[in-house]
């Protein structure tokens, strides 16, 4: 007998009425109309299982503990049953050579037909040996259930694009998923953030457990759905934006009156995340809110772009600290410069011409 | 004393029009850029009340497409137009004659040489720095109508045409918006040059400058023989 989520669900002692709650919450969540509703509950119904094996390479948990804290009870407690987390070595029951097994389990059994969530990745200087798991290189364990997996979902910013640990000079040579040499060709999900937003971490696995499908990428990879939009556009503060009222220093008077961080280094104007529609913990506030600016937390390469709180920020390529008014003002001083001394020199030229040619010209 | 050679029209209309156009969307461009990325201070009072960073984006918006449809009408007339139209976007780098007076003009800028050589048009080694300087609007245009797009959504042209592929080829938001910034700086540093270059061969060269880019009429003050840029 196949085992559907909907049986699942209830013998996790979820009741059709939660269920049919979660099945609108999540057609809303997805930006569904809601005769989606009845078309999630009966996918849910019939279709079987799918298991969900979820990896840890160099991380520090922040994904799994936002995805734990998903804002709405119902959405997490059935999203949790749903995965049943296969083998999730943060949260699973067993240990030491029982969990290591179920991942063969997994991989036997539902080959081509599991999700691979990887949290945190791979580093790849000494062989992969920076990151053991069971005895073995993380990325042996990685290539290995990537082979036999349906698709991959790359939560958060490590897994995404790097993040801290692939940090310059990256001594382990830490290495986002899709970069991996030798790794199988799968669809990737990525779910860029540190960490990203629970309700977008668990919409996006209720879409590919429902719909059986990839939901639309954009061209860095990225569900459509939540990374769509920055946080700039959407961001409460933004009408002191336009009005050009910024915080200046953060004990002012426009920091109490909650006008715009920009100033501040704010990196909501190049940040492509929904924090500032779903928002964090229930709904209750994000960075912005709390008084502080985006960091910019799911870009690509933002650990590596110097201050946080510089609206410019460093150019790493030259070797020193400068951002682009440092280098352009420099090069603008010296070409000002030169043009002063060449007009000089060109002066002076003519009149040294002038005296040995008296009468010329 | 022999007569001098006679009058050339070298810039027509539409190339003196662009020329001016340009002049005055990029002091625009770099002045509110510059402004976008380190803003004025606050104005006090409620925020409905004021629209200060809105009129700087909307005057570098503006501008921005003003010098977008100059270049696009420029790179018509450099078909349409007389041969001295397209000088700057086809630098003869394949002429060993360019090359040597690239040399020349370069050694006449460092004193070395007695007199610069005559041209109708453009001198080599402004030809090249110009032909660089309109790789700089092109490269302004393409990443400023990727920044733009953000803003107006991945429903809109702009994100579909330039957005979409400018940004994962930077990688991210931040990175454009950093060389965006850094070519305003090559762009000043253009102008600063190209303002000075202009008054000095206006000066001391025989032919021409500042009434030309008015006039369109190249006139000289002696009979020296006249050079072919290729």
């Amino acid at each position: 007998m196949i085992e559907t989520f909907y049986d699942v669900m209830r013998r996790q002692g979820i009741t059709r009425r939660s269920f049919l709650k979660f099945c609108s919450l999540t057609a809303a969540s997805l930006g569904l109309s809601p005769a989606f509703a009845p078309k999630i509950a009966h996918a849910m119904e019939t279709k079987p299982r799918i298991p969900v094996l979820w990896l840890h390479g160099l991380e520090c948990t922040c994904c799994s503990e936002s995805f734990i804290r998903s804002g709405h009870p119902l959405a997490k407690d059935v999203i949790l049953s749903m995965l049943s987390l296969d083998y999730d070595d943060t949260i699973m029951a067993s240990a030491g050579h029982q969990a290591e097994a179920i991942v063969d389990e997994i991989v036997e059994k539902y080959k081509g037909n599991y999700i691979l969530a990887v949290e945190g990745n791979p580093p790849l200087a000494e062989d992969g040996m920076y990151c053991i798991i069971g005895g073995k290189p993380f990325v042996e364990q990685l290539k290995y259930a990537a082979e036999s997996c349906k698709a991959i979902i790359s939560w958060g910013s490590c897994a995404s694009w790097g993040c801290v640990q692939a940090a310059k000079p990256n001594p382990t040579r830490a290495t986002p998923v899709h970069k991996v040499p030798g790794l199988a060709d799968k669809p990737i999900i990525k779910v860029p953030g540190c960490p990203p937003i629970a309700e977008v971490m668990t919409a996006v696995v209720a879409y590919l457990l429902t719909f059986d499908k990839l939901p639309t990428l954009d061209k860095q990879g990225r569900p459509q759905m939540f990374y769509s939009q920055r946080i700039h556009d959407k961001c409460y503060r933004r009408p002191h934006f336009d009005a050009g009222q910024f915080v200046e220093q953060w004990d002012d008077e426009a920091a109490r009156m909650g006008h715009c961080l920009y100033k501040m280094g704010c990196k909501g104007p190049t940040t492509y995340n929904a924090c500032s529609t779903v928002k964090w913990n229930e709904g209750t506030s994000f960075p912005i809110q709390s008084g502080h600016g985006c960091i910019g937390c799911s870009e690509d390469g933002f650990w590596d772009k110097g201050s946080f709180y510089d609206r410019l920020t460093g150019i790493n390529q030259l070797g020193i600290e400068a951002n682009a008014d440092v280098v352009g003002g420099t090069a603008a001083g010296i070409v000002t410069a030169g043009v002063a001394a060449h007009a000089g020199l060109t002066a002076l030229n003519r009149a040294k011409q002038a005296d040995k040619q008296p009468g010329a010209e | 004393m022999s007569t001098l050679a006679a009058a050339v029209y070298v810039y027509e209309l539409p190339v003196r029009l662009w020329h001016g156009i340009n002049a005055l969307a990029i002091v625009v461009l770099a002045l509110t850029g510059y402004l976008i990325a380190e803003p004025l201070a606050s104005p006090a009072g409620e925020a409905s009340e004021h629209f200060l960073m809105g009129y700087i984006r909307f005057a570098h918006f503006a501008a921005g497409y003003i010098l977008a449809v100059g270049f696009v009408g420029r790179i018509y007339w450099a078909y349409a137009g007389n041969e001295h139209a397209r000088q700057i976007f086809m630098p003869p780098v394949w002429k060993a004659h360019f090359w040597d007076g690239v040399w020349h003009e370069l050694r006449w800028y460092a004193f070395l040489a007695k007199a610069p050589r005559h041209y109708i048009g453009h001198n080599p080694l402004a030809i090249l720095a110009m032909h660089l300087f309109v790789w700089g609007l092109l490269f302004m245009i393409v990443t400023g109508l990727a920044l733009y797009g953000e803003g107006a959504g991945q429903q809109s042209w702009q994100f579909a045409l330039f957005t979409s592929w400018v940004l994962a080829a930077f990688g991210d938001s931040q990175t454009v918006h950093t060389w965006h910034h850094l070519a305003m700086w090559f762009i000043v540093c253009f102008v600063l040059i190209h303002v000075y270059v202009a008054v000095r061969e206006e000066k001391l060269s025989g032919q021409s400058m500042l009434s030309t880019i008015a006039t369109g009429w190249r006139t000289f003050k002696n009979n020296e023989p006249i050079d072919d840029a290729e």
